[in-house]
């Protein structure tokens, strides 16, 4: 059995002929559902108000703030118009998107501070709730993603 | 009536969204088939239907769900449930927290654990092995994760091999995905039975 090549595995830079690869290679159904998962919430078909570059930059800019260079640079990639986004001083007012920006921040960074307030800016700030929907599920997915990434860097000795 | 819960409990809440859920009569095609809509099952959730408004993302959420907090080997169900509290109590999620301690406390056969951390806190008095799972699971759920190589080494000294903390990587970091849409997008709230007064 053996490890698929998606990102969590390829940015956690995991050796697929380890001994903690055939470890845990039981589990790789859960890399490829994982892969699905960015697929779905950074590609999706239906985007809403949110590009597939636009998504990328937010993916990139998650990652950046959470400290993980090289997940943020595999966002980067495809981050196109909205690549400046992807930099944490960056507000969103350049792109109509500061409350959008804002959001993220506080969801990505202290989902405990966020209250039904929070919701309600959004959507005075004509975010559909569908959109509010979409927004969330990419910066959850992200959080997961890093986690993944980073505790399979722990587990190879490697500093946090 | 209802209030609004902000203490951690194991008694379940009822979630009410903050956003408008989609109304099944109005879904398309897609969002039908995600919910798994069929004549004889429609009783959706408010959470599900809220999710609906991004069908793509919840039809790979589930399998990928299911698949880390239960499939077969690595680490036991109940310290899968401990992995993904530690992550809710830090993100503050009460529902989640509430589902979570309760289905931990039923797969142990044992509510002592949950009791304590829901009372203690980060200082609960834990067994060596539950305290190295906890501990690991509330720093990786910080942002930027903090769990470090003292939290894996304790692991380890607990008796957990790869595989285990493999599925505790999973399960906690599954939750900073699952508290980001519930407690974001809804409140936990207990529905009051209200005596009828007549108005003054």
């Amino acid at each position: 059995m053996s490890l698929s090549l998606t990102t969590a595995l390829v940015a956690s830079e995991l050796d697929t002929s380890s001994e903690l690869a055939q470890a845990i290679s039981p589990r790789n159904n859960i890399f490829d559902l994982t892969q699905d998962a960015e697929e779905a919430v950074l590609c999706p078909k239906d985007f809403g108000a949110f590009p597939h570059a636009l998504r990328a930059a937010l993916a990139a800019r998650i990652a950046r703030l959470a400290g993980d260079a090289s997940l943020a640079a595999h966002y980067d990639m495809t981050a196109g118009d909205y690549a400046d986004l992807a930099q944490p001083d960056a507000s969103g007012e350049a792109h109509g998107l500061k409350t959008v920006l804002a959001f993220v921040d506080l969801v990505a960074n202290t989902p405990r501070d966020i209250s039904a307030d929070h919701v309600s800016a959004l959507q005075s700030a004509r975010v559909s709730d569908a959109d509010i929907v979409r927004l969330c599920e990419l910066v959850a997915f992200m959080a997961y993603q890093l986690r993944v990434i980073s505790g399979l860097r722990l587990m190879q000795g490697e500093l946090a | 009536m209802t209030r609004v819960i902000h203490k951690f409990t194991r008694r379940v809440p009822e979630w009410q969204p903050r956003v408008t859920p989609v109304n099944l009569s109005e879904a398309t095609p897609e969002q039908l088939d995600a919910l798994k809509v069929t004549p004889s099952n429609t009783k959706i959730s408010a959470y599900v239907l809220t999710l609906a408004h991004d069908v793509e993302s919840l039809s790979v959420r589930s399998p990928l769900f299911n698949a880390i907090m239960y499939d077969k080997g690595g680490m036991s169900r109940e310290e899968r449930e401990l992995g993904a509290l530690g992550a809710s109590m830090v993100n503050r999620c009460i529902y989640c927290a509430a589902v979570h301690a309760d289905r931990h406390a039923k797969l142990a056969k044992d509510e002592t654990v949950t009791d304590e951390l829901f009372t203690n806190g980060e200082k609960a008095n834990l067994s060596p092995r539950n305290r190295a799972i906890f501990d690991f699971a509330r720093k990786s759920a910080e942002t930027p994760p903090s769990a470090g190589p003292e939290e894996i080494k304790a692991l380890r000294d607990a008796g957990l091999d790869e595989a285990e903390i493999f599925d505790l990587i999973l399960s906690s970091a599954l939750f900073g995905w699952a508290n980001r849409l519930m407690h974001v997008l809804g409140d936990p709230v207990r529905r009051d039975p209200v005596p009828q007064k007549a108005s003054a």
